[in-house]
C-alpha cells in the first residue's frame, strides 16, 4: 500500500519535473533568442520592405496546420491578403508552439509591419508581447480564438459565433418539425457535448438552450460529454439508446462525435437522418460530414466557418481608411441540409 | 459451511471479485430504486442480431484496459516499475497502421493501399520495437522504468501524429472495422480480449516463464546467481507489454476506423496500472496474479459504465470513481485486513463462550 502511494507520487513528481523543464526551456528560449534576433531585422527589413512598397504589410501567425479546418483558414487569409489585393503578407506557422508564436509576433514588431493578425494558441500569456506591439503603434487583430488581456492591448477580435451556431440549430429544428407536422408532438432530445468548458462547447450549448426554452414540447432527456472524439461519441450514444427508447433528436456538438453516434444508432438497428427514426444535428460541417449527409445519415450541419480572410481584409481596409471598428466581430456562418445540392457544394468546398 | 466461507475469503482473488460484486450490487440497488426489475443490469438481450446489455458493454469497452493489464502485470512483476508509455504506444499503432493502409498523406480512403495484414503486422511490429526500446533501457541500462518509459509516453503520440501528417486518417473499409465491430452477435473486441487472455494464461501455465518472472521480480540478483538471465526476462516482459499495447491499439483503432492519434489510448496507462493494483498485486514487483489484474480492469470499466447508467454527469463522474476506487483499495489494504481478522476472531470467541 505504502509502495503504491510512493509510486503515484513519483508519477506526479516526474511529470511535474518534466513540465517544469519544458517550461524553463521555453522561457530561456524566448529570452535568449530575443536580443540575438534584434541584429537581423535591419537586414531583413531592408530586403523585405522593397517588394512591399506601396502595399499594406501584414504579419500573420497561424497556430499550425493540425486539421483541414486550420489549413482552409490559412489559405483563406493568404488569398484575401494577396499581392494582387495590395497587401504584402508575412506568413508564420507556429506549429502548435506558443514559443514560436510569441517569437513570430515579436519579429513582426521588429520588422515594423503595418498590421499584426494572429490566431492565439492559448488565451493567456499575451500581455507582454501585445504591450510591445502597442508601444510600437502597430494595430493587432486577434483572429479565431480569444485572448485574455485587457481590451486596450488589441484593436479587435474576429471569429466564429458559437452561440449563434447553437441557436441556428434550434431554429432549424423548429422549422423542420413544423414542416413535418410534428410541431405539437412531444420531442425528446439528447445532446452529446464537446469537451466541457471549451468556449465553442459552451456557446453551442447555450445557443441551443435558448431555443429549447421557447418550446414546451421539447424535452432535453440527457447531456453527456463525448470530448469531441468519435470513440466517446459512440459510447455516449450507445448508452443513450439503452437508457431511452424514444429519442427523436440527437444534437452532437461536433462532427467527429456525430460519426460515432451514427455508428451506434446503426448498430442498435435504428436509422437516422431525414428518412430515419432519429434526427441528427451536427456542427462544424467538415467534408466527411457532408458526404455522410449525402448518404442520408445527417439532417443538418451547422458550419464553423474557416473562410475568415475576407473579413480580416475588410477590417484592415476600414482601419486604413481611418474608420473605427467594433471590438468584437463575427464571421458569417451558414448551415447545410439535405434539401441543398450537396454534390455541388462538396466540389467547391475547401475543407 | 462457515469454514468453507472462511477458506474462500482467504483466497487472493476474493477481494478483487468482492469489489466487482459490490459495484454490481450498486446497479441492482439503483434498478430497484428506479422501479426496474432488480436484475436489469444482468439481462442480455439480442437486438438487431447483436448482443445487448450492461454486462456486454463492460466486457466490450473494458477490452483495451484488460489487454493492457496483461502486459502491465508482467512488467510490474519483473521490474517493480510501471510502463507508462502504453497509451501513447497504442496511438502510435493507430498512426502506423492507418498511415500504411491509407497511403501517406491520404486522409480519407475506402480502399487499402497495402493489404490489411501488412498494416496490422507493421503496427504490431512497431509497438514491439517500442517495447524492446523500453525494455533495453530498463533491463540493460538500469534506468528506472518510470523514467525510461516516460520517453515514449511523450514521444509516441508525437511520432503517430507525424506519420499521419497531423491529421485524423480514416480507413473506411468494412474489413478494417470488423475488429472493432461484431462477429455474428458478439462484439469482436470481446473475442480479441478472450484470445489474448487465453494465450497469456496458457503460456504462463504451460511454461516456466511465470515462475521466472516472479523470481526475477522478487530478487533480481539472486535469480541471476541461480542461473536466470534476469535482464533478458525483463526485456521480454517489456516486449510483451508493447505487443499488448499494439493489440489494444488495434481494437481501439478499428472501433473508430481511423487514427485519431491525439485521443486513442489517452490516459489508459493509468487504468492499466490501477487494474494491476486493484487485482491485489503489489506494484513493488514479485508475485503476481493475472486473473486479479483482469478482474481489476473490468471493475474499472464496470464503475465507468455504472456511473454512466446512474446518470451521473460526466463532469462529476471522476469524483465518484475516485471514491469507489479509494474504498476498494482501502478494503484490500493490510491494516483493513487485520481489522476484519480481529473482528471475526472476536465474534468467534463470543460464539465459543455462548456454546459452552
Amino acid at each position: 500500500m505504502k509502495r503504491k502511494s510512493i509510486n503515484r507520487n513519483r508519477i506526479i513528481r516526474k511529470t511535474g519535473l518534466l513540465s517544469a523543464v519544458l517550461f524553463l526551456s521555453i522561457l530561456t528560449g524566448c529570452a535568449g533568442q530575443y536580443p540575438a534576433e534584434s541584429e537581423t531585422p535591419a537586414a531583413a527589413l531592408f530586403e523585405e520592405t522593397e517588394p512591399s512598397e506601396g502595399r499594406i504589410v501584414v504579419g500573420f501567425c497561424e497556430t499550425g496546420s493540425e486539421s483541414d479546418w486550420r489549413r482552409a483558414h490559412a489559405a483563406s487569409i493568404r488569398s484575401a491578403l494577396s499581392e494582387e489585393e495590395g497587401f504584402y503578407l508575412l506568413y508564420e506557422d507556429a506549429q502548435q508552439k506558443l514559443e514560436n508564436q510569441i517569437k513570430a509576433v515579436r519579429r513582426f514588431i521588429l520588422q515594423d509591419v503595418d498590421y499584426i493578425v494572429f490566431s492565439p494558441l492559448v488565451k493567456d500569456g499575451w500581455d507582454v508581447v501585445l504591450e510591445e506591439a502597442k508601444e510600437a503603434g502597430i494595430p493587432v487583430i486577434v483572429n479565431d480564438r480569444q485572448v485574455d488581456v485587457s481590451e486596450d492591448l488589441y484593436t479587435c477580435w474576429i471569429g466564429s459565433d458559437a452561440e449563434k451556431e447553437g441557436r441556428d440549430a434550434g431554429l432549424w429544428l423548429a422549422d423542420y418539425l413544423e414542416k413535418e407536422g410534428r410541431d405539437k408532438e412531444q420531442i425528446n432530445i439528447v445532446t452529446i457535448q464537446g469537451t466541457l468548458g471549451a468556449s465553442i462547447q459552451i456557446g453551442r450549448k447555450d445557443g441551443f438552450a435558448e431555443v429549447l426554452s421557447e418550446h414546451d414540447n421539447w424535452t432535453m432527456l440527457d447531456m453527456q460529454t463525448g470530448d469531441f472524439t468519435q470513440t466517446k461519441g459512440y459510447e455516449v450514444m450507445e448508452d443513450f439508446l439503452e437508457k431511452y427508447d424514444d429519442i427523436d433528436v440527437v444534437v452532437s456538438e461536433n462532427d467527429n462525435m456525430t460519426f460515432g453516434a451514427i455508428d451506434a444508432i446503426h448498430d442498435a438497428g435504428k436509422t437516422c437522418g431525414p428518412d430515419g427514426d432519429i434526427i441528427i444535428l451536427s456542427f462544424d460541417a467538415v467534408h466527411a460530414a457532408l458526404e455522410q449527409m449525402q448518404k442520408g445519415d445527417i439532417n443538418a450541419d451547422f458550419e464553423c466557418n474557416p473562410m475568415q480572410g475576407e473579413k480580416v481584409k475588410e477590417i484592415i481596409l476600414a482601419l486604413e481608411a481611418g474608420r473605427e471598428v467594433e471590438k468584437k466581430m463575427y464571421v458569417e456562418e451558414t448551415y447545410f441540409d439535405n434539401t441543398m445540392d450537396l454534390e455541388e457544394i462538396l466540389k467547391t468546398r475547401m475543407y | 459451511m462457515m469454514s468453507k466461507l472462511k477458506g474462500l475469503t482467504k483466497k487472493q482473488l476474493f477481494l478483487p471479485v468482492f469489489s466487482m460484486l459490490l459495484v454490481m450490487l450498486l446497479n441492482v440497488i439503483y434498478d430497484i430504486a428506479c422501479g426496474h426489475a432488480p436484475l436489469t443490469f444482468f439481462t442480455i438481450a439480442v437486438k438487431n442480431g447483436i448482443l445487448y446489455g450492461r454486462l456486454i458493454d463492460i466486457l466490450n469497452r473494458g477490452t483495451e484496459a484488460a489487454i493492457l493489464a496483461i502486459g502491465m502485470t508482467l512488467v510490474v512483476s519483473s521490474s517493480a516499475g510501471t510502463d507508462i508509455s502504453v497509451g501513447s504506444v497504442m496511438s502510435l499503432y493507430g498512426g502506423m497502421c492507418c498511415m500504411l493502409l491509407a497511403g501517406y498523406g491520404n486522409v480519407n480512403v475506402s480502399n487499402y493501399a497495402v493489404p490489411l495484414l501488412v498494416g496490422i503486422g507493421a503496427g504490431l511490429l512497431t509497438t514491439c520495437v517500442c517495447g524492446l526500446f523500453n525494455g533495453f533501457l530498463v533491463a540493460y541500462m538500469n534506468i528506472q522504468p518510470m523514467v525510461a518509459t516516460l520517453i515514449l509516453w511523450s514521444a509516441g503520440r508525437a511520432i503517430g501524429l507525424l506519420l499521419c501528417n497531423s491529421q485524423i486518417v480514416y480507413v473506411r473499409v468494412p474489413s478494417f472495422q470488423k475488429i472493432g465491430g461484431y462477429v455474428g452477435p458478439i462484439p469482436t473486441p470481446i473475442i480479441v480480449a478472450a484470445a489474448c487472455i487465453l494465450v497469456a494464461s496458457l503460456v504462463l501455465r504451460m511454461t516456466a516463464l511465470g515462475t521466472y518472472i516472479q523470481s526475477v521480480g522478487i530478487n533480481k540478483k539472486a535469480s541471476r546467481i541461480a542461473g536466470f538471465n534476469s535482464a533478458k526476462i525483463i526485456l521480454l516482459c517489456y516486449v510483451i507489454c508493447g505487443l499488448c499495447a499494439g493489440l489494444a491499439g488495434m481494437v481501439a483503432t478499428s472501433r473508430i476506423y481511423s487514427a485519431d492519434t491525439n485521443n486513442i489510448g489517452l490516459n489508459l496507462e493509468m487504468d492499466a496500472i490501477l487494474a494491476v493494483a486493484l487485482g491485489g498485486n503489489s506494484l513493488g514487483g514479485g508475485k503476481f496474479n493475472l486473473a486479479g489484474s483482469l478482474i481489476g480492469a473490468y471493475t474499472i470499466q464496470a464503475i465507468d459504465t455504472t456511473l454512466l447508467s446512474l446518470g451521473v454527469s460526466t463532469a462529476q463522474s471522476p469524483v465518484f470513481k475516485a471514491v469507489i476506487v479509494i474504498m476498494i483499495v482501502v478494503i484490500q489494504s493490510a491494516p483493513a485486513k487485520e481489522f476484519f481478522k480481529e473482528l471475526s476472531k472476536k465474534r468467534n470467541a463470543g460464539k465459543g463462550a455462548a456454546s459452552v
